[in-house]
C-alpha cells in the first residue's frame, strides 16, 4: 500500500491529500488485508478473463459504474483517468475519453496498467491488447448479485479484497433492513419513463429488479419480447393502465422534464398517479447504473412505496 | 355511394392539353378507404375501448342526441385527447408529405423526387438532433427542426444558384450535397453526446408519439397553405409535365411556377417533419402508386395522393402503435416495411407509366 501511494503520489499529487485523508484510516481500522493481496492473479472468467502480473497503479476506466465501483472499494486513488460520463464522485479524474467511441492512442496516452469498460466497441481489447495493457470487462449487471460479483472482482483486481468484501457487506444489509419494512399487500404498478418519448423499462431488467424488490411492477410487463426490456410504450398505454406511482429520469435542470410537464401532457391530467402527486423525479445517472448506488436508489423506491401506503 | 363514373370524354374545354377530371370512382374509393382507416383508428388501440362505447361517445357528439354508456372520464382522455388528435396529425402529415412528394417530382421531372430532396429533412434533423443534445424545451424542438429545415433549403437554393445555371439538376445536386454536409455536421454531434443517441434516432424514425390537439393547431395552417398551394398549380404542373420549351411557348411562366410549388412543398414538409420526424417512402410510394392506377395527371394524381396519403399514414401508424403493443414502433419503420413491397406490387402490375 505503502509502495503504490509513493509511485501514484507523484502524478496524483492533489487526489493524494483527499485520499489518504479519507481512506488510509478506515482501511487500517477495519484491517483490510490490502498490502496481504497477491499479485499476478487472474481476474473474471472465460474469455473476460485478464491476467495481472502486480497490482495496478494507472487505472484508466471508461466505464462510470466502475469508477464509482473503483472509489468505494478505496482504489480511488490508483485511478489516473476516467471517462467523460464518470461524474461520481465528485474526485473522479474525469477526462474527455469515451467509453462508447474509446480512441485507443489517447487512453494509452495516460499510461495505463489497466482498463476498465463496461462493452468493446471498435475491437477496444484486442487493440490494447496489443500494446499489452491488460482490459477487464464489466459489462452492465442483470442482477443485483452481478454488481455484488463485480465489486468483489474489482477489489481483487486493485488490490482491496477486504473493502470491496465490506461494500458488499454494507450494501446487503442495508437493502435487508429496507425490504424487511415494505408493506404488505399486492404489489402496486410504475411507469418509469427513461424518455420523453415514454421509452420504459420492464421488470426483467437490472432497474426492473429493483423495483420489484419495493414491492412494484411495471405497467410494461404486458409487453411482448420483441418489443425488448426497454420498449417505448404510447401515451395511451400508461393512460388506461393508470400506474399507481410514475418515476421520471429525464428530469434536470436545462430544459428536462418536470412534474408540471408530465401533469400538462394531453390527457395525463386524468391519471390518479398526477392526480394525488405520486410522480418521482430520480436521477438518471444513479438510475442507469449497476454500482454501489443502488441502494440510494432503492431507498427513494421504497419511501414513494411507502408514502403510497403507510407501512402498518 | 352508387354515382356512376363521369365519361372521361367532356368537350368544353380549350387548353392545348387533354381536359382530365378526378374521375368519380377514384375520389369515392379513396374517400371511402380514408374513412375506413380513420374509424378503425378510432376503434383501436392498446387501451382496448370497447367499440359500442367509442360509437355512443361519437354519436353523441350530434347535437340533440345524449346516450347513456359511453366511456369512463380516463377512457374519454384517451379517445378524444391521445387518438384523436393523433389521426388527425397523421392525416395532415400524410397527406402533406404525398402532394408535396407529387409536386417535386413534376417540378424535378424526376420520378425519386421526394419531398426531403432539397436538404430539408438533413436541415430538420441537423436542428431537432442540436435542441435534443442541447436539453432545450421539448416543447420547442419542432420549431427548431421547422428552422432547420427551411435553413437547410434555402442553403440549398443559394448554392445552386451561387453555381450558376437555372436547370432543376444543379438544384437537385446542390440538394445532395447541403443534405451529405448537414448530415455529417449532424452525426458528429450525435458521436459527442452519445447519451442522448436514442432520443434522437427516435426523433429520426418519425413518431406521432407525443401528439396533442397542439401539435395539430402548430402545423394547421402551415400545411392548409401548402396543400391549396400546389392543387391550385395541378393544371399548370401538367403544362410543365410536356417540358420547359413547350410550356413557355403555351405561356406558361415555368420558373415561377416551379419556384412556388417547391416554396409550399418545402414549408408545408419542414412542417410535418418538424412535429413527426422523418417519415420516409410516403413522398415517394403514394404519388406513384396513385400515378400508375389512376393516370399522370396532376389534376388527378395530387387530389387523390392527399386522401390516400393520408389513409396511408393513418394505416401506418394504426399498425405500428398496436404491432407490439403495449409497446411501440416508429412509424416510418412501418411506412417503408410495408410501402416498399407494396409498391413493387403495383409496379409489376401495371408496368412502369413515368
Amino acid at each position: 500500500m505503502k509502495r503504490s501511494l509513493t509511485l501514484a503520489g507523484l502524478v496524483l499529487a492533489p487526489f493524494l491529500l483527499l485520499a489518504c485523508g479519507d481512506e488510509d484510516p478506515e482501511s487500517t481500522s477495519a484491517g483490510a488485508p490490502s498490502d496481504s493481496a497477491s499479485f499476478p492473479v487472474t481476474v473474471g472468467s472465460g474469455k473476460n478473463a485478464v491476467e495481472l502480473e502486480s497490482q495496478p497503479e494507472q487505472i484508466v476506466s471508461l466505464s462510470p459504474t466502475a469508477t464509482e465501483m473503483l472509489f468505494a472499494i478505496g482504489a480511488g486513488d490508483q485511478v489516473v483517468a476516467a471517462d467523460q460520463y464518470s461524474n461520481y464522485p465528485a474526485e473522479a479524474p474525469t477526462t474527455d475519453l469515451d467509453g462508447f467511441e474509446p480512441n485507443v492512442e489517447a487512453i494509452l496516452g495516460y499510461e495505463p496498467d489497466l482498463v476498465i469498460a463496461s462493452s468493446d466497441p471498435g475491437d477496444l481489447v484486442a487493440s490494447l491488447d496489443r500494446v499489452e495493457v491488460p482490459t477487464l470487462l464489466l459489462p452492465a449487471a442483470v442482477t443485483l448479485d452481478g454488481t455484488y460479483e463485480q465489486i468483489e472482482q474489482l477489489g481483487v483486481a486493485t488490490g482491496h479484497v477486504g473493502e470491496a468484501g465490506e461494500v458488499v457487506g454494507q450494501m446487503r444489509s442495508d437493502i435487508e433492513s429496507m425490504t424487511a419494512d415494505l408493506p404488505d399487500g399486492a404489489p402496486v404498478s410504475y411507469f418509469h419513463e427513461l424518455d420523453a418519448n415514454l421509452y420504459t423499462v420492464t421488470s426483467s431488467t437490472f432497474i426492473g429488479q429493483l423495483y420489484e424488490m419495493a414491492g412494484m411492477t411495471s405497467i410494461a410487463d404486458d409487453a411482448p419480447d420483441a418489443a425488448g426490456d426497454y420498449p417505448q410504450v404510447s401515451p395511451e398505454y400508461v393512460l388506461s393502465s393508470d400506474p399507481d406511482l410514475i418515476f421520471f429520469a429525464d428530469g434536470g435542470a436545462n430544459g428536462g422534464v418536470t412534474t408540471e410537464d408530465i401533469a400538462g401532457r394531453p390527457g395525463w391530467d386524468h391519471l390518479t398517479a398526477v392526480q394525488d402527486g405520486h410522480v418521482v423525479e430520480v436521477d438518471p445517472d444513479i438510475a442507469s447504473r449497476w454500482g454501489p448506488r443502488v441502494v440510494d436508489y432503492l431507498q427513494v423506491l421504497f419511501d414513494a412505496r411507502s408514502e403510497l401506503q403507510p407501512v402498518g | 355511394m352508387t354515382t356512376p363514373s363521369s365519361p372521361p370524354t367532356q368537350t368544353e374545354d380549350t387548353t392545348p392539353l387533354r381536359p382530365v377530371r378526378l374521375p368519380w370512382r377514384w375520389l369515392v374509393g379513396s374517400v371511402g378507404l380514408l374513412v375506413t382507416t380513420v374509424l378503425i383508428a378510432m376503434a383501436v388501440g392498446p387501451a382496448g375501448l370497447p367499440a359500442s362505447a367509442i360509437a355512443i361517445e361519437i354519436v353523441n357528439y350530434v347535437p340533440g342526441i345524449d346516450v347513456d354508456g359511453g366511456l369512463s372520464e380516463l377512457e374519454s382522455a384517451v379517445l378524444w385527447e391521445l387518438r384523436a388528435p393523433r389521426i388527425v396529425l397523421a392525416m395532415l402529415v400524410g397527406a402533406m408529405l404525398a402532394v408535396a412528394g407529387a409536386g417535386y417530382q413534376g417540378v424535378f421531372r424526376n420520378p425519386l423526387a421526394d419531398p426531403y430532396l432539397l436538404g430539408v429533412a438533413a436541415g430538420a434533423g441537423l436542428g431537432a438532433t442540436l435542441a435534443i443534445v442541447n436539453d432545450v424545451d421539448q416543447n420547442l424542438v419542432p420549431v427548431i427542426a421547422f428552422v432547420g429545415g427551411t435553413a437547410g433549403v434555402a442553403a440549398t437554393y443559394a448554392l445552386g444558384r451561387g453555381v450558376g445555371g437555372r436547370d432543376t439538376n444543379t438544384l437537385i445536386l446542390a440538394g445532395v450535397a447541403v443534405a451529405a454536409f448537414l448530415t455529417a455536421v449532424q452525426t458528429y454531434v450525435n458521436q459527442r453526446n452519445t447519451d442522448s443517441l436514442r432520443e434522437v434516432y427516435g426523433w429520426i424514425l418519425g413518431r406521432f408519439l407525443t401528439a396533442g390537439w397542439h401539435d395539430v393547431l402548430i402545423v394547421l395552417p402551415y400545411i392548409v397553405v401548402a396543400l391549396a398551394v400546389i392543387l391550385a398549380h395541378r393544371r399548370l404542373l401538367d403544362v410543365l409535365s410536356v417540358g420547359q420549351n413547350e410550356a413557355g411557348s403555351l405561356g406558361v411562366p415555368a420558373a415561377r411556377v416551379r419556384l412556388v410549388v417547391v416554396l409550399a412543398a418545402t414549408l408545408g414538409t419542414a412542417a410535418a417533419v418538424a412535429v413527426s420526424g422523418l417519415i420516409g417512402f410516403v413522398g415517394i410510394v403514394v404519388p406513384h402508386i396513385v400515378r400508375m392506377l389512376a393516370g399522370a395527371s396532376y389534376r388527378v394524381v395530387l387530389p387523390l395522393a392527399a386522401i390516400v396519403g393520408a389513409a396511408f399514414l393513418v394505416g401506418a401508424d394504426l399498425i405500428a402503435r398496436t404491432i407490439v403493443a403495449p409497446g411501440e414502433l416508429p412509424v416510418g419503420v412501418v411506412t417503408a416495411f410495408i410501402g416498399a413491397p407494396f409498391f413493387t406490387l403495383v409496379l409489376r402490375t401495371s408496368g412502369s407509366r413515368w
